[in-house]
C-alpha cells in the first residue's frame, strides 16, 4: 500500500458535519422521545404503562384503526381518480391542457385543513349548499362530519400526487410499446389495464405510499372535519396541548407506536417496489392523438369535474375574503369589503414576515443539505456516507407531530434554549421537507455523469471549484423544481409547527388555523387567500423560469 | 510538456478483486501509445490510474522523473478526453474550452488567445458560442479534444473517444487525432477494443487481457508477429490449425493431416523437436486458392462473399475444420460452392506457436 491516508479534504468535514446535525437534531431528540414513552408520569421510573394504556383502551386503539381506514381510503380513492386522469391527459389531446395541468397542481397546494375548512363552510351543518338544498328542495344531506368528510378532503388534496407520478411514468413508456400491443390486438381497456398498468407500477406505489403516509399523518383535516372521528396525530396532539390534562408520556408512547407503523408500511412498500421494479426510457414519446368525439367529451367532463370539485373550496375561500364581516370578523353580511385584509395587513402582517424568513431560511438550508448529501451519497460512496443516506430518509417515516414533539423535548432546555424561537420551526420544516429534496436531488446527481467531474480535476479544478463551477450549476434546474415544491409545502407546514409556534413566530398558515380555530372566518379566509397568493405567483415563477415544467414532488 | 510516462509494477485491487496484477510499461515522450483489449482487460482501468482517478494499490508511476502516485488529478497537468466526451452542458463552446485556463494564473487576453488558437485548430472556431446540445457528436468530439488540448498538457489521455461516433466519422475522426497529436507531439495515451482503430492512429500498442500485457509492439510487429496466440487471434482474423513439427535433415516445418511436409523457414530450431504438437495462425490472406490441384491442404468451398476488393471463401477442410479464405476479386467467375480445391500456405507469413498458445515457434 503506497498510497497515504486520504487527506482531510472538504468533502470529509463535510460528512463530518452533516452526521453531527443529524445526530443533534434528529436521533437526539427522537432518542428523547423513546425514554419519555416508558417513563411513568408520576414516579419517573421506568414502565410501560403507556403502551397498555393505548393497546388496552378501546378509545385510543381505535385511533389507530381509524388512521388507518382513512389512509387506506385515501390511498384507494386517490388512485381510482388520478390514474385515470393521467392516462387521459397523457395518451389524448385534451383542450386547454396546460391550464388543466396547473389547476390540478394548484388544487394540491394548500394545507389540507384549509380544504376541510372550506367543505365545513360549503356541505357542513350550516353550509351554503347545505342549507340550499334543504331550503329549496327539501332534501337533506348526508353529513360531511367525520370519516367521508376525512376521506374527501384528503382524497381532493392528495389525488394530484398520483396524477404526477403516474403522468412521469406514462412519459417514460416508450410509444413503440403501445404500438407493438395494438400490433398483436390488444388496445382500448385491455390494453390500460395490461400494458400500461404494469408499466406504471412502481410509480404507483409509490405514488400510493406517498398519498398513504400524508393522510396518516395528517393531524389538520381530521381535527377540523373529524369530530368525534378520532385518528391517532390528533391524539398526539391533543394528549400533548390537550385542554383536559396533558401527558407528555404519553404523547412519546403514541409516537413511538405511529413511528413504528409507518416504518412497517414504509418497509413493506419497498418490498412491493422491488419486485415490481424495472428501468424504462422512452425514445419516443407517446404523442396524444386526438380521441373520438363521444370518449373525448367524457374524457373532458371527467377532467374538468375532478379539478372544478377539487378547486372550488379553495376559489369559494377566496370569495369568501372579499366579503363583509361582522366586526370581530366572525360572520358574513350581505356586501363585500376589504375590511378583512385591512385588518389582517393592520394585526397580523407580521405573520406574512414570518413566513417569509422562516420558510425562505428553511428553504436555503434545505438546499444547501440537499446538495451536500446527495453529493456525499451519489459520489462519494463510504460507509459514512451510506449511514447519511439511511438517515436522510428517516424523517420521511415520522409524522409531523411527532417531530414537533421530539424537538420540544430535546431543546426545551436551558443548556440548548431553541424552544420559541424561530430556529426551533426552521429545524422541524428541514428535518420534515428534507427527505423528499434529497431524494430528487439524488436522481438529479445520478443522471449526470462521474466523467463530467473528471473532466473539470483534469482541467486543474480542485474539488470544491468543481462542485461550485460544474456541479451545482449542471444540478440547477432539477433543484430549482424541487425547491419550488419544497416551498409549497413549507409554508402549508403545520403539524409540528403548530406545536412549535410562539406568539412571535407564528407563520400565515398558522395564523389561519388560529383564526378557524377562533371562528373569526372572514380574517382566516383573508389570509387563506394570501397563502394561495403565495402559492400561485411561486408556481408563476416556477413556469417562467423551468425548462421543461417538470415538477418534483 | 513531452515527458515520457514510466509505469513500475502496478496494482490494482478492486474491492478484493485484482485487476491489474504487475503491470510495467515505459512509454516514450511524444509517443502515441495505445493500450487495446478486450472489454473488462484492464485499459481503462490503467489509463485511471494515470489520469488519477483511481487508487493506486501497488506500483510506482512517473510522468518524466517526477514520481504522480499521490498527486491529486487536478495537479497532474493532463488533458483528457471522455468515452462521451464529458462536455459541461451548461457551458458555451467557448467557455468549455477555456475551462482548463481559468484555472490557471492567466490574463483575460492569454486565456483568449489561447483558446481561439485551439477552436481553429479543431476547426471549430464557428460553433464557439453555441451551447454543446446543438452540436453533432463529431462536433463535440472535437470541442472536448480542443478543451483538452488548450491546457498544453503533458499527457493526453483518451479512453475511448471515438466509440459513440458512427463509422465514417470514427474514421474521420481518426485521423485528425493522429494528426494533431503528430503536429504537436504530445505524448499520448489512447484507450480502445477497436484494433484497428489501434493500427491506424498509434506508434505502439500494448495488447492486454486479464489485466496483463500480451505484447507491446508496433501495429506492423503485432499483426505479423504476435507473441501468442491470444494477440494472433486478437489482432485481425485468423484460422488456427492443429499440426505437428517435422525436424529432420532436411529441415524444419510442419506436417499436414495428409502427411505432407510443409517447411517454414522461419521456425527457430532450437526451440522445436520432431513429432512435437504446436498450432499454427494462418491469416486468411495467408493461405493461396489452387484451383489446379496440384499442392497443399484440400478443401471444399462451403460459400463465398463478395466484398468488392476482395472475395472471401469459406472452406471446409477434410478434417471438417472451416477456414477463410480472403483473396484479391477477380473479373473471372467467383469459384462456386461444393468446389474441391487445395490451398497453399504463404509460409514465410504464417505463426506457429507451442499447444497452449503461450509461446511462439517462429523468429
Amino acid at each position: 500500500m503506497t498510497r497515504k491516508l486520504k487527506k482531510f479534504d472538504f468533502w470529509v468535514v463535510a460528512s463530518i458535519v452533516v452526521l453531527a446535525l443529524y445526530i443533534l437534531f434528529m436521533l437526539y431528540p427522537m432518542l428523547k422521545v423513546l425514554i419519555q414513552s416508558f417513563v411513568d408520569s408520576e414516579t419517573g421510573k421506568f414502565s410501560l404503562m403507556h403502551f397498555q394504556k393505548f393497546f388496552s383502551q378501546p378509545y385510543y386503539f381505535g385511533t389507530l384503526l381509524n388512521s388507518f381506514k382513512v389512509a387506506v381510503a385515501s390511498a384507494f380513492f386517490a388512485l381510482l381518480i388520478g390514474i385515470p386522469l393521467a392516462y387521459f391527459y397523457n395518451v389524448y389531446r385534451i383542450r386547454g391542457a396546460k391550464t388543466l395541468q396547473m389547476l390540478i397542481i394548484l388544487s394540491s397546494m394548500s394545507a389540507p385543513f384549509l380544504g376541510a375548512y372550506s367543505w365545513i363552510l360549503l356541505l357542513g351543518r350550516s353550509g351554503v349548499i347545505t342549507k340550499f338544498l334543504e331550503g329549496l328542495l327539501g332534501i337533506t344531506m348526508p353529513s360531511i362530519y367525520g370519516f367521508k368528510g376525512i376521506v374527501l378532503v384528503l382524497v381532493s388534496k392528495l389525488y394530484p400526487l398520483v396524477f404526477l407520478y403516474v403522468s412521469g411514468a406514462i412519459k417514460n413508456i416508450d410509444s413503440s410499446l403501445l404500438e407493438a400491443s395494438a400490433n398483436m390486438g390488444r388496445t382500448g381497456l385491455k390494453r390500460f389495464f395490461t400494458v400500461v398498468i404494469p408499466l406504471c407500477m412502481p410509480s404507483i406505489l409509490a405514488a400510493a405510499l406517498m398519498v398513504f403516509m400524508r393522510a396518516l399523518a395528517d393531524f389538520g383535516t381530521p381535527m377540523m372535519i373529524g369530530e368525534g372521528y378520532m385518528t391517532f396525530p390528533v391524539i398526539i396532539y391533543t394528549s400533548y396541548v390537550g385542554e383536559v390534562g396533558t401527558d407528555h408520556n404519553f404523547a412519546s408512547a403514541v409516537s413511538i407506536i405511529a413511528v413504528v407503523i409507518t416504518l412497517i408500511v414504509f418497509l413493506a412498500q419497498s418490498y412491493a417496489t422491488k419486485k415490481t421494479t424495472f428501468s424504462m426510457s422512452a425514445m419516443h414519446h407517446i404523442e396524444r392523438k386526438e380521441a373520438k368525439t363521444l370518449p373525448s367529451i367524457l374524457m373532458h367532463i371527467y377532467s374538468y369535474g375532478v379539478v372544478a370539485v377539487s378547486i372550488f373550496p379553495q376559489i369559494y375561500l377566496i370569495y369568501l375574503s372579499f366579503r363583509k364581516t361582522s366586526s370581530n370578523g366572525n360572520a358574513f353580511k350581505p356586501g363585500f369589503s376589504l375590511d378583512s385584509y385591512k385588518y389582517v395587513f393592520e394585526n397580523m402582517g407580521s405573520s406574512i414576515w414570518n413566513t417569509i424568513r422562516i420558510c425562505g431560511g428553511a428553504l436555503i438550508l434545505i438546499i444547501i443539505m440537499a446538495i451536500l448529501i446527495s453529493y456525499l451519497v451519489v459520489r462519494r460512496n463510504n460507509a459514512i456516507n451510506r449511514v447519511i443516506d439511511t438517515m436522510s430518509m428517516i424523517p420521511y417515516i415520522i409524522p409531523g407531530a411527532v417531530i414537533g414533539i421530539a424537538l420540544i423535548l430535546a431543546f426545551n432546555n436551558p443548556k440548548f434554549p431553541l424552544v420559541g424561537t424561530a430556529w426551533i420551526l426552521i429545524i422541524s420544516m428541514c428535518i420534515r421537507r428534507i427527505p423528499y429534496t434529497i431524494r430528487s436531488s439524488v436522481a438529479i446527481l445520478g443522471q449526470i455523469p462521474m466523467s463530467i467531474d473528471e473532466a473539470s480535476e483534469s482541467l486543474g479544478a480542485g474539488k470544491l471549484k468543481t462542485l461550485i463551477k460544474v456541479t451545482i450549476p449542471m444540478m440547477l434546474n432539477g433543484i430549482f423544481s424541487g425547491a419550488v415544491m419544497s416551498w409549497v409545502t413549507l409554508i402549508t407546514e403545520l403539524s409540528s409547527s403548530l406545536l412549535l409556534y410562539t406568539f412571535r413566530t407564528m407563520t400565515l398558515n398558522i395564523a389561519v388555523y388560529v383564526m378557524v380555530a377562533k371562528g373569526s372566518d372572514g380574517r382566516a379566509c383573508a389570509m387563506a387567500t394570501i397563502l394561495t397568493l403565495f402559492t400561485v405567483i411561486t408556481l408563476l415563477i416556477f413556469n417562467k423560469f423551468s425548462k421543461d415544467g417538470e415538477i418534483m414532488m | 510538456m513531452n515527458v515520457g510516462i514510466k509505469i513500475d509494477h502496478a496494482v490494482k485491487i478492486y474491492k478484493g478483486f485484482t485487476a491489474i496484477h504487475d503491470l510495467s510499461l515505459d512509454i516514450k515522450p511524444g509517443e502515441f501509445f495505445t493500450l487495446l483489449g478486450p472489454s473488462g482487460c484492464g485499459k481503462t482501468t490503467l489509463l485511471r490510474m494515470i489520469a488519477g482517478f483511481n487508487s493506486i494499490e501497488g506500483g510506482k508511476f512517473y510522468f518524466g522523473d517526477r514520481l504522480i502516485n499521490d498527486l491529486d488529478p487536478s495537479k497532474r497537468n493532463i488533458g483528457m478526453v471522455f468515452q462521451n466526451y464529458a462536455i459541461f452542458p451548461h457551458l458555451t463552446v467557448r467557455k468549455n474550452v477555456a475551462f482548463g485556463l481559468q484555472n490557471r494564473k492567466m490574463s483575460k487576453e492569454q486565456i483568449q488567445a489561447q483558446t481561439d488558437k485551439f477552436l481553429k485548430l479543431m476547426k471549430i472556431d464557428e460553433y464557439a458560442d453555441r451551447m454543446p446540445e446543438q452540436l453533432s457528436g463529431g462536433q463535440q468530439q472535437r470541442v472536448a479534444l480542443a478543451r483538452a488540448l488548450a491546457i498544453e498538457p503533458d499527457v493526453l489521455l483518451m479512453d475511448e473517444p471515438l466509440s459513440n461516433l458512427d463509422a465514417k466519422l470514427r474514421v474521420e475522426m481518426r485521423e485528425a487525432i493522429k494528426e494533431i497529436q503528430n503536429s504537436l507531439g504530445i505524448t499520448t495515451v489512447y484507450v480502445t477494443h477497436d484494433q484497428e482503430e489501434a493500427m491506424a492512429v498509434s506508434d505502439r500498442i500494448a495488447v492486454m487481457n486479464k489485466g496483463d500485457i500480451q505484447q507491446i509492439g508496433t501495429p506492423k510487429a503485432l499483426y505479423q508477429r504476435p507473441e501468442n496466440l491470444f494477440v494472433a487471434t486478437f489482432i485481425g482474423r485468423t484460422n488456427v490449425i492443429n499440426s505437428k513439427i517435422y525436424k529432420d535433415a532436411s529441415g524444419v516445418g510442419i506436417v499436414t493431416d495428409e502427411g505432407e511436409k510443409v517447411p517454414v523457414a522461419a521456425l527457430i530450431p532450437e526451440l522445436v523437436e520432431d513429432g512435437q504438437e504446436v498450432v499454427v495462425s494462418i491469416r486468411p490472406e495467408e493461405f493461396v486458392i489452387d484451383q489446379n490441384n496440384t499442392k497443399g491442404i484440400s478443401a471444399t468451398v462451403v460459400y463465398s462473399t463478395f466484398l468488392g476488393l476482395n472475395t472471401h471463401y469459406f472452406c471446409d477442410l477434410d478434417n471438417g475444420q472451416r477456414v477463410e479464405i480472403i483473396q484479391e476479386s477477380k473479373i473471372d467467375d467467383i469459384i462456386q460452392n461444393g468446389t474441391k480445391l487445395k490451398l497453399d500456405i504463404k509460409t514465410e507469413k504464417i505463426n506457429i506457436y507451442t499447444k497452449d498458445g503461450s509461446k511462439a515457434l517462429v523468429k
